[in-house]
């Protein structure tokens, strides 16, 4: 019996409308996990480097975590992996709730859908018995109201259900993929439309079994509990009303404008008495004691559900205040767009407009209020009407689709990607580091281990150090207790903290751990529930796998070099590695590129990033390197000199 | 005559529907702890509690199994509840015919909340245990009872022994115990 995975996965290609259960390799996991992992092995396996994102042999995967279905608690994160026409390489997106626990529950571990289907389709799996549904009914209808009229249609409240909005049909590249209230961004839903799958729905009833259950139970139970009692995990941006970070520190409009001195007494009491009139409640995920979701229902406008900076995204870029976010978040869910990178994409239009790239007659009736603008926008967006069909493939291929001078708008995207609205002084290595290098598109799914900042005295630095039971290393206490500038610090600690960072989101998005109990939230205070520490005991107790801190680790240098080799022969090379170039006021590109070659080396990469032989080895990638040889892309090793 | 008095546990959970997140953490630990060997196995489809909840209408009802009914019923009424809708299923206890919920996947047979049922007793049950946001309450208290008088258990005796010669003292058993783990 396997234990923890269920060793089959849903083999969809909607071109000739198959399914297939297929069984997995057994050893599978034990070098790639699960989730991201093992996806990234599929992708590498099936789909050739020259691949159109939009061919129907790019590869759609939804993927349960390692541990999904067990009794750990916060692990619900389902994986989706393709490849983007927006970066034209590895789309990774999350999405929290109930999804992938429902569908190994069902007996699967991924669903892996290639080809397109001839018109909507949905599909719809009810353990053993899946099929590919017509799915006309539902072209247009909202993402959360699809789900609903499919728990409707199928006579079962107790699907769950991922679907894409009007972006997704219309192939819009920040179009999601939404569940309840969870979403999937960065480049997802624009493949799902490609394929023509307007959702997916799940119901499971089978068994997850686990290798030692008592063990794993009383386990779970004390990290159920530290994490009920903590405020170490979850996303405390829920309830802190004081949001003066994002306001006086984030940039504004098309992430251009900091507005320091923003936040006031009376403007976060009138927020707070507008959120609290209008919310319902606050809503978790599966299996999780915290309740990081703010379910809002503004009158007249459909319910939605957010996180963290999600709430501020648009009213941000529009100039505005809270209320427009509430107006609009609700329309923009349904439509299903990224409300990380759709407000930026119109900013970015409106910016235009002002510096005469785009005129009047781009914009046919659009009216003159912000608020009406950024509403007819995305209107045109998600409909790919006029100006919209330009916009819909992102800030970056617009402007170069625009041309005449659009592209200088361009100024804060990195790989062709939307980055956070972040505009700062002194550069900070590490995460000069991390944006420059990471491939998860998103800081906030690179960063989050090493706290962001150094503590001010020393007895406060101890403090923190004695208390910190997350360090995979003792060198990291070092590290801390003797940083006391933000952007003074080693090289050399440098590379490990973003390793480290790294690594953490790696292991949580094969395993399916939220973020907000482990990768993401170590960074603020230190004290999260899963670590480096006990991962490798959750994963030896619930999959029967031998597995310790060296082994875990070598997991994630393992499938994160095979990401990299994934993307570099799709072509990502050392030029691509830039952050924004105004993320920071002050650069120095000789210490930036000295310091890039040293991370490189210490990942085992050579001077253009790309993995060599010798690193691909050691980890068991050995096909990998053969690979990269013979397209040309590493130099053929010369015999004897290994 | 006086009736004598003694005591017996009332165990009761108080749910709270407004405070529930929908986690099902409490589906996920009760299937957890009836699975065989204990612990070894997850499938919140065996769980007897079942967490109904909806999105878009901000229901969220935790309901725990209770008896199985041969046929489904006809009513579909609707509640309002402080400006949120909730169809009579929401709160129906029952394993019925109508819907695959309490029915136990492998076996069809229906499923049932037993408290927890545990020698050595449980502290308090699982469901309520991993409830972190207190929408499972667990109760116990001792509740005075009237025993009943000798005269009626006289009454009592002689029916039980006129029911026993017709149907067979295992049958009469067997229906006493039945109705007692109903009750
Ligand atoms: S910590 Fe918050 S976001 Fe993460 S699983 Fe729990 S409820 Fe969901
Ligand atoms: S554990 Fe509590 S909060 Fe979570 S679904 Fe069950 S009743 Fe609701
Ligand atoms: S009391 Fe026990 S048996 Fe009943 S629903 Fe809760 S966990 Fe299950």
């Amino acid at each position: 019996m396997r234990y923890a995975e269920t060793g089959f996965n849903l083999e969809v290609d909607l071109t000739r409308g198959s399914c297939e259960r297929v069984a997995t390799q057994p050893d599978l996991a034990e070098h790639y996990l699960g989730g991201q992992g093992s996806a990234a092995k599929l992708l590498w396996d099936r789909v050739p480097a020259g691949t159109d994102p939009f061919s129907p042999d790019n590869l759609l995967i939804f993927s349960t975590g390692l541990l999904h279905g067990t009794p750990l608690p916060a692990c619900n994160r389902t994986v989706v992996n393709t490849f983007s026409p927006q970066t034209n390489l590895m789309s990774h997106s999350l999405f929290g709730g109930f999804f992938g626990p429902e569908l190994k529950y069902a007996g699967y571990d991924k669903i892996i859908i290639r080809g397109k289907a001839p018109d909507l389709v949905y599909l719809y799996i009810n353990n053993d018995k899946v099929e590919i549904r017509d799915a006309t009914h539902l072209r247009g209808k909202g993402s959360t109201e699809t789900g609903d009229l499919l728990k409707t249609e199928l006579k079962d409240q107790r699907v769950q259900v991922a679907a894409i909005g009007l972006a997704g049909e219309n192939r819009v590249f920040m179009a999601t993929i939404e569940h309840n209230h969870a979403s999937a961004s960065r480049g997802v839903g624009v493949i799902m439309g490609d394929k023509r799958l307007k959702a997916i729905a799940v119901r499971g009833t089978r068994a997850v079994n686990v290798a030692r259950p008592a063990e794993l139970f009383e386990m779970s139970q004390r990290i159920h509990q530290k994490m009920a009692g903590s405020s170490g995990c979850g996303d405390w941006m829920a309830v802190d009303e004081d949001d003066s970070f994002h306001h006086n520190h984030f940039a504004w409009g098309n992430a251009r404008t900091r507005r320091p001195g923003y936040w006031n007494k009376e403007l976060q009491d009138r927020w707070t008495k507008l959120k609290y009139d209008n919310m319902d409640r606050q809503t978790g995920c599966y299996n999780c004691p915290k309740k990081c979701r703010n379910v809002i229902k503004m009158p007249g406008g459909p319910r939605f559900g957010y996180k963290c900076f999600g709430k501020d995204t648009y009213h941000m870029a529009a100039f505005l205040e809270l209320d427009f976010s509430y107006e609009i978040l609700g329309v923009a869910q349904e439509y299903g767009v990224d409300s990380y990178s759709t407000p930026q994409v119109i900013a970015f239009a409106l910016e235009l407009l002002e510096a005469g790239i785009l005129t009047d007659k781009d914009f046919p009736g659009m009216p003159a209020d912000a608020r009406g603008r950024f509403f007819y926008l995305l209107e045109k967006i998600v409909r790919r009407e006029g100006i919209g069909d330009i916009l819909a493939d992102s800030v970056s291929h617009a402007a170069r689709r625009i041309g005449n001078g659009a592209e200088a708008f361009d100024h804060n995207t990195t790989k062709k990607f939307e980055q956070l609205p972040i505009k700062l002084g002194k550069l900070n290595p590490a995460y000069f580091l991390m944006i420059a290098t990471g491939e998860k598109m998103s800081i906030t799914q690179i960063e989050g281990s090493f706290p962001q900042d150094p503590l001010p005295t020393e007895e406060q630095r101890q403090e923190f150090v004695n208390k910190w039971e997350a360090v995979p290393n003792e060198k990291f206490k070092q590290y801390f207790l003797n940083w006391k500038k933000r952007s003074d610090i080693s090289d050399e600690a440098t590379c490990d903290i973003v390793d480290w960072n790294e690594a953490m989101h790696y292991i949580d998005d094969s395993l399916g751990f939220c973020g907000f109990v482990s990768s993401f939230r170590g960074q603020f205070g230190g004290d999260v529930p899963y670590h480096m520490n006990n991962i490798p005991e959750a994963i030896a107790l619930a999959t029967g796998m031998e597995m310790d801190k060296p082994k875990l680790w070598k997991n994630f240098q393992r499938i994160r070099t095979l990401v990299r080799a994934v993307n570099v022969r799709r072509g990502l090379r050392r030029k691509d590695e830039r952050p924004p170039e105004d993320h920071w006021a002050v650069r120095d590109e000789k210490y930036e590129q000295e310091l890039l070659s040293k991370y490189y080396a210490f990942k085992g990469w050579n001077s253009d990033g790309i993995p060599t032989r010798q690193t691909l080895e050691e980890l068991g990638l050995a096909y990998v390197a053969d690979d990269l040889e013979k397209s040309g892309i590493l130099e053929p090793a010369v015999e004897g000199s290994r | 005559m006086n009736p004598e008095m003694n005591t017996k546990t009332v165990q009761e959970i108080l749910v709270d529907v407004d405070k529930c997140t929908g986690c099902r953490a409490c589906e996920m630990a009760c299937s957890a702890f009836h699975s065989n060997p204990k612990f070894s196995s997850i499938n919140p489809a065996k769980a007897r509690i079942r967490v109904v909840s909806n999105e878009l209408t901000d229901e969220y009802v935790p309901v725990f199994a209770g008896n199985h009914t041969k046929s489904g019923c006809d009513g579909r009424h609707v509640y309002t509840i402080d400006g949120r809708t909730y169809s009579e299923c929401s709160f129906c206890r029952a394993s019925c015919p109508t819907r695959d919920y309490f029915i136990e996947p492998d076996s069809h047979l229906p499923l049932k909340c037993d408290m927890c049922e545990s020698t050595p007793p449980l502290k308090q049950p699982w469901c309520v245990e991993v409830c972190g946001e207190g929408a499972l309450v667990y109760s116990k208290r001792e509740v005075k009872r009237e025993e009943p008088s000798a005269a009626a258990l006289g009454q009592i005796e002689s029916g039980l022994q006129a029911l026993m010669k017709q149907h067979g003292m295992e049958a009469v058993i067997a229906r006493l115990k039945q109705i007692g783990r109903e009750k």
